[in-house]
């Protein structure tokens, strides 16, 4: 699975990390999917780009990643932003795998900030860079703390947070990294995920590995799992939701970016899964911004 | 001056030759005293006498050298805390006792409003309905004369003795059965620290709940406890009923601690 046998010797060891780090990375991915929503320490590695840039994916990718293995990348949701193209041409070149933009068509799919629109599937693997994984540490930044509270199941304060949010605005107002109980047991951050993603969490086909590369933790939500965001009784758990469709292709359910169109106020909404939104529109859906180019529509005061 | 609530035959506090050494320190030198239900026992003595690492083994932060702890807790009877385990300890901790600190910034949650430090104590008890812990968040703050306008404020903008309240309001919110409290009035001026006493005294009455105070302020014992533990160089040198050892002074030590208070 991991060198092949035909390749030229090259500078670095097969999808760049030595198989050593890569044999001690999948120790700590097996104890993360036998306890799921535990943070597995794991000695992360200086990697070629910056903490903060996905190290923490990149890492645990390195470490499943075959040569018959699909990859995709996003970042925000798009596969075509500065950090999806750089890290899926790096594992282009170090692993030599086949990449797409097709969620359906990925064994591995690393991203940031969202789930894809796509329903996964049995047999395919999302891999989460994670910034921060400890759901407690803005309330409590002893990590002793922290962690006495994970083992003895004490929750109570994540609730603070909850709390704050709906006396300040009225609502669980928090959009994204929303705090996760993983199979009635362990609290979990599902990374910087917007909460409308969390539902995708709970009993899905695929596999779900976390990786924290500044912070040195790995976590997984096995196929299967159940995963509960947390909420008040008199205060239900509930996703974002857009009045407007989207622009492009008229969308009226998946999760939406906000742009700016002037500074006249006038804004539109597009499918944050550049992916989905392209396949949509092949398959000829049209929104309401669709077809038309932005200078044709009227201009009263044209610049010389 | 004291008022004598009925006190429960038997102890909820037990302390059995308790030492603390911290290396050739001996900072808890074979300390023993019982606490009832709802009795006030104040722990006297100067700086370095010992009184705070009493506190806190008892409180269970620190484990003693040798010795027993004592406590009648609901879910376990009356048990060596030690000999639990440190999960049940700290559920005790958390289901029936509060501790007070004596700078309200070790004891509250600076970074989240001052409600949401009220509740806490009810949220880590498995509460889990905003509406009923909002209510009861604006009953306490008017328990403790604050002003409940101030509530989503962060503890930053309340002034020394408004955090100190806030924190004993913080403390007493899920009716816990012994509060430790470590000065609870120090750094407090003098007309704010009356108030504090008039209020934990009222509250602490109310609720009928035993407490263990720990000052070097004769004046705050007097005022509160029912009892006195008085300490010297890791030892208890004298203890008995408040007026007794304030007014009649047994051993040479707590005579010039009595003495060295100014008389106004």
């Amino acid at each position: 699975m991991t060198s092949q046998q035909n390749r030229k010797p090259e500078a670095y060891n097969y999808a760049y990390l030595d198989e050593q780090t890569k044999r001690m990375i999948r120790r700590a991915i097996l104890k993360a999917v036998a306890i799921p929503g535990y943070q597995v320490p794991f000695g992360s590695r200086e990697m070629p780009v910056p903490y903060g840039w996905g190290t923490g994916g990149i890492q645990v990718t390195a470490a499943i990643i075959g040569p018959d293995d699909v990859y995709k990348c996003i970042d925000q949701g798009a596969d075509d932003t500065t950090n999806a193209v750089s890290i899926r041409r790096f594992f282009a070149r170090v692993a030599d795998v086949a990449t797409t933009e097709r969620t359906q068509d990925a064994t591995i799919i690393q991203t940031r900030h969202r789930i894809p629109e796509a329903p996964l599937r049995e047999g395919q693997i999302m891999v989460y860079q994670v910034p921060q994984p400890e759901p407690l540490r803005f309330l409590e930044p002893r990590e002793t703390e922290t962690r006495a509270m994970h083992a003895y199941e004490e929750y109570g304060l994540q609730y603070l947070s909850l709390y704050e949010s709906v006396s300040a605005f009225g609502r669980i107002a928090g959009g994204a990294g929303y705090p996760v109980l993983v199979d009635e047991r362990y609290l979990m951050s599902p990374s910087p995920i917007p909460k409308f993603d969390n539902p995708k969490l709970h009993q899905s086909e695929a596999l779900h590995l976390f990786g924290a590369g500044r912070e040195k933790r790995i976590y997984a939500v096995p196929p299967h799992t159940d995963v509960r965001s947390l909420d008040f009784e008199d205060y239900p758990f509930e996703v974002q939701s857009w009045d407007e469709v989207c622009g492009l292709c008229g969308c009226p359910d998946s999760y939406k970016d906000e742009v700016i169109l002037d500074d006249e106020g006038n804004r539109m909404f597009v499918c944050s899964d550049s992916a989905y939104c392209g396949e949509r529109r092949a398959a000829g859906h049209a929104g309401p911004l669709a077809g038309h180019a932005l200078d044709s529509a009227p201009q009263e005061e044209a610049l010389p | 001056m004291t008022i004598h609530a009925p006190l429960a035959p038997t102890p909820l506090m037990q302390v059995r030759d308790l030492n603390k050494n911290f290396g050739p320190v001996r900072a808890c030198r074979d300390v023993s005293f019982d606490l009832r239900r709802g009795e006030i026992l104040g722990i006297v003595g100067e700086s370095g006498s010992g009184k705070t690492t009493l506190l806190r083994c008892i409180s269970g932060q620190t484990a003693p050298s040798s010795g027993e702890v004592l406590f009648d807790s609901q879910r376990h009877g009356l048990r060596d805390i030690f000999a639990l385990s440190e999960q049940e300890r700290r559920r005790i901790a958390r289901e029936e006792w509060g501790y007070v600190h004596q700078n309200p910034r070790d004891g509250l949650r600076m970074r989240v409003s001052g409600g949401a430090n009220v509740v806490e104590p009810l949220l880590m008890n498995n509460v889990r309905h905003y509406g009923r812990m909002r209510t009861q968040s604006l009953d306490w703050f008017a328990k403790v004369e604050l002003d409940g306008a101030r509530v989503d404020g962060k503890p930053r903008t309340f002034s020394g003795g408004m955090q100190q309240r806030l924190q004993i309001a913080r403390n007493l919110i899920h009716n816990p059965s012994l509060i430790f409290m470590d000065e609870p009035t120090g750094g407090l001026d003098v007309s704010v620290q009356a108030r504090l006493l008039d209020l934990m005294r009222v509250l602490v009455r109310e609720m009928g709940l035993a407490a263990i105070i720990v000052t070097h302020d004769i004046g705050v014992a007097r005022l509160l406890a029912d009892r006195l533990l008085v300490m010297k160089s890791g030892e208890v040198v004298e203890q008995g009923l408040t007026d007794q050892v304030l007014d009649d002074p047994q051993h040479g030590y707590t005579q010039l601690l009595v003495s060295s208070v100014l008389q106004i």
